[in-house]
């Protein structure tokens, strides 16, 4: 049954007709809302105009990426030994570009982190001073370094090492010194009570909290430097990175494209193998725990 | 048995605690010999400790460290990109320092709109994946298999060589940075939003299902309302790192100031690299700082 008060369907329709403004939000949202959403339109728009993306170009281009594409299948297996040989070395120093990188890089940050963690280092300029140094050091891009570092110890692994362990030290030094400042106090206290100074209490109260935590990001931290291992070769600073581009720009798409999935899987592995033992790593520090 | 000596309890105790101390004691030096082996063999690799031939300061030839030798010369680097500046000549000695400015505030631009076009695009294809590749909201097994699959792909090859492809299919310009950028971030936001997309409440799309909507219906007014939030902040650390990545791609040919660098450091003009790098560095920190303002704004605006 109607409520007498209730119009029915017909009449809100009619409504709804009559005075479309006074359904749904109100102006000031609606033109809140369109602005935000025409802003960013109009400046896509604008981009797609300066950066002379016409569809015709577009359509060749993706005509071309099509042709790229189809060398990935059968792919390209007919690799001789000396080539096999390179590929299995190129790998291999991307490996260990981003190993020796993260574990330089950790040593020279764990001693920075404690100096930028709140609860370690109680000045407050000083803290100030180290954390916007790590922010610096974390703006330098891998590539740049490797340039850099390319111009003084000559093309090689040496110089994307050096390069992954630099810009590992200001992001490696933050994320180690938020976790000793999120860790809990009472083992300090516990410590602190028991009459042990002050190194006392971070060696028997904060290390032994924070050292799965650390160990854990720095594995994080591996796996997506060798990500970037790969391509510090494009600049000629180690690893697979050199016989992919080189076999890019000489248009050998089905070897580039065996060399792509070659990284993928090395990738694959890698973040397989760090996952477990991320995954030990936690789960051995709930046991201690419990124990 | 003698009054003094320890109840049975004890001892056992005392046994299983000496076998867990020597276990653990094991279990540390396996892991410490393993971590030694790697280093060795990675740093065989790296070649990190190779010897070089330098001159010597009586001119003769000798045999070094490569990192001993190399740590002078980067000195010496670093020193050159150091322009010299004069108090009374300052305005002529930036001028100087940031000769070709008109160039490279145009490239500038060219590389934050780039960026802004690879996140809007990155954004639109991740957020559109998203919802097939989370593990309780994928129409079927293997529809997520594929979207997942493709995201990984999409986010493990880096940019630059999406770029290198790209400039031989687009040529040369901001166009195929764009693309490259895009497709990468494609891949790492559709994971993150995935994530948020398996960490939401099911019951308001359940009540979608219930009262007839199709899957479009649940995703639209049963996920995307509780994934907005984040998504949007999200969407601006990406844009963050996006501009970095579009800062560096010029290298390729793919557009912005890396390809400035790029000259820069092959045509050894030392203090233009310090300059480009000022700029990057203010931009990036700038970018920062506003994008962090902003996402608390939004995560304010959802707190109330």
């Amino acid at each position: 049954m109607q409520h007498p008060r209730i119009p029915d369907e017909k009449t809100v329709a009619a409504l709804r007709k009559a005075h479309p403004a006074a359904f749904g939000p109100d102006p000031a949202t609606r033109r809140r809302r369109a602005l935000a959403l025409a802003l960013p339109a109009a400046l896509f728009l604008w981009c797609l105009w300066d950066f002379d993306a016409t569809p015709l170009r577009l359509w060749q281009g993706f005509g071309r990426l099509g042709e790229v594409l189809s060398f990935m299948l059968p792919p390209h297996v007919g690799f001789d030994l000396r080539e096999l040989g390179e590929i299995a070395r190129g790998l291999g120093e991307t490996l260990s570009i981003a190993f020796l990188g993260t574990i330089l890089g950790a040593m020279v940050a764990l001693p920075l982190s404690f100096l930028g963690a709140g609860n370690i280092n109680r000045l407050p300029l000083l803290r100030f001073g180290i954390r916007r140094g790590f922010d610096v050091i974390r703006s330098f891009e891998t590539l740049i370094l490797a340039l850099i570092f390319i111009r003084a110890f000559g093309l090689g692994p040496l110089a994307g090492v050096l390069a992954i362990a630099v810009g590992e030290i200001g992001v490696l030094a933050k994320l180690y010194a938020e976790a000793i400042e999120n860790i809990s106090k009472k083992p300090v206290e516990g410590v602190t009570a028991a009459g042990g100074s002050r190194p006392q209490s971070i060696r028997f109260g904060v290390l032994p909290q924070v050292v799965p935590v650390l160990l854990s990001i720095t594995l994080y931290n591996f796996e997506s430097n060798v990500r970037s291992g790969t391509i510090l070769g494009i600049v000629g600073a180690g690893g697979i990175g050199f016989l992919l581009s080189d076999r890019i720009k000489a248009f050998r798409w089905d070897e580039a494209w065996s060399i792509i999935i070659l990284i993928i899987v090395m990738v694959f592995i890698v973040d397989w193998i760090s996952g477990k033992l991320r995954e030990h790593l936690i789960r051995g520090g709930a046991d201690t725990k419990i124990e | 048995m003698s009054a003094n000596a320890p109840p049975a309890s004890l001892a056992s105790f005392q046994r299983a605690f000496d076998l867990h101390r020597r276990r653990q004691r094991r279990q540390f030096w396996i892991t410490a010999l393993l971590l030694l082996a790697a280093l060795a063999l990675t740093a065989e690799l790296a070649n990190f400790f190779q010897v070089t031939q330098v001159t010597l300061p009586d001119g003769s030839r000798g045999e070094r460290w490569l990192l001993g030798a190399g740590l002078p010369r980067l000195g010496d680097y670093v020193e050159k990109t150091i322009p010299q500046l004069g108090l009374s000549t300052l305005p002529q000695d930036l001028q100087h320092w940031f000769w070709r400015w008109q160039i490279w505030a145009e490239l500038l631009l060219e590389t934050v709109l780039i960026a802004f076009m690879a996140t809007v695009l990155g954004v639109a294809g991740g957020f559109i994946l998203s919802f097939p590749a989370a593990r309780n909201l994928a129409p079927s097994g293997w529809v997520r298999w594929l979207t997942r699959r493709y995201l990984e792909i999409a986010r493990t090859v880096p940019e630059i060589v999406f770029a290198l492809i790209f400039v031989f299919c687009f040529g040369i310009g901001p166009l195929a940075g764009v693309m490259a950028i895009a497709l990468h971030s494609t891949g790492s936001l559709g994971k993150l939003y995935s994530e948020a997309n398996e960490n939401i409440d099911m019951r308001p799309v359940e009540g979608v299902r219930a009262a007839g909507g199709t899957w479009f219906d649940q995703i639209r007014y049963g996920v995307v309302p509780q994934v907005l939030p984040n998504t949007l902040s999200y969407t601006l650390l990406r844009f963050e790192i996006n501009v970095r990545s579009s800062s560096i791609i010029g290298y390729v040919g793919a557009g912005g100031l890396g390809e400035e660098l790029r000259t820069a450091v092959s045509l050894q003009e030392y203090t233009d690299l310090s300059a480009l790098f000022l700029i990057i560095l203010a931009t990036v920190f700038l970018i920062d700082w506003a994008s962090e303002k902003l996402r608390h704004r939004i995560i304010g605006l959802e707190a109330i």
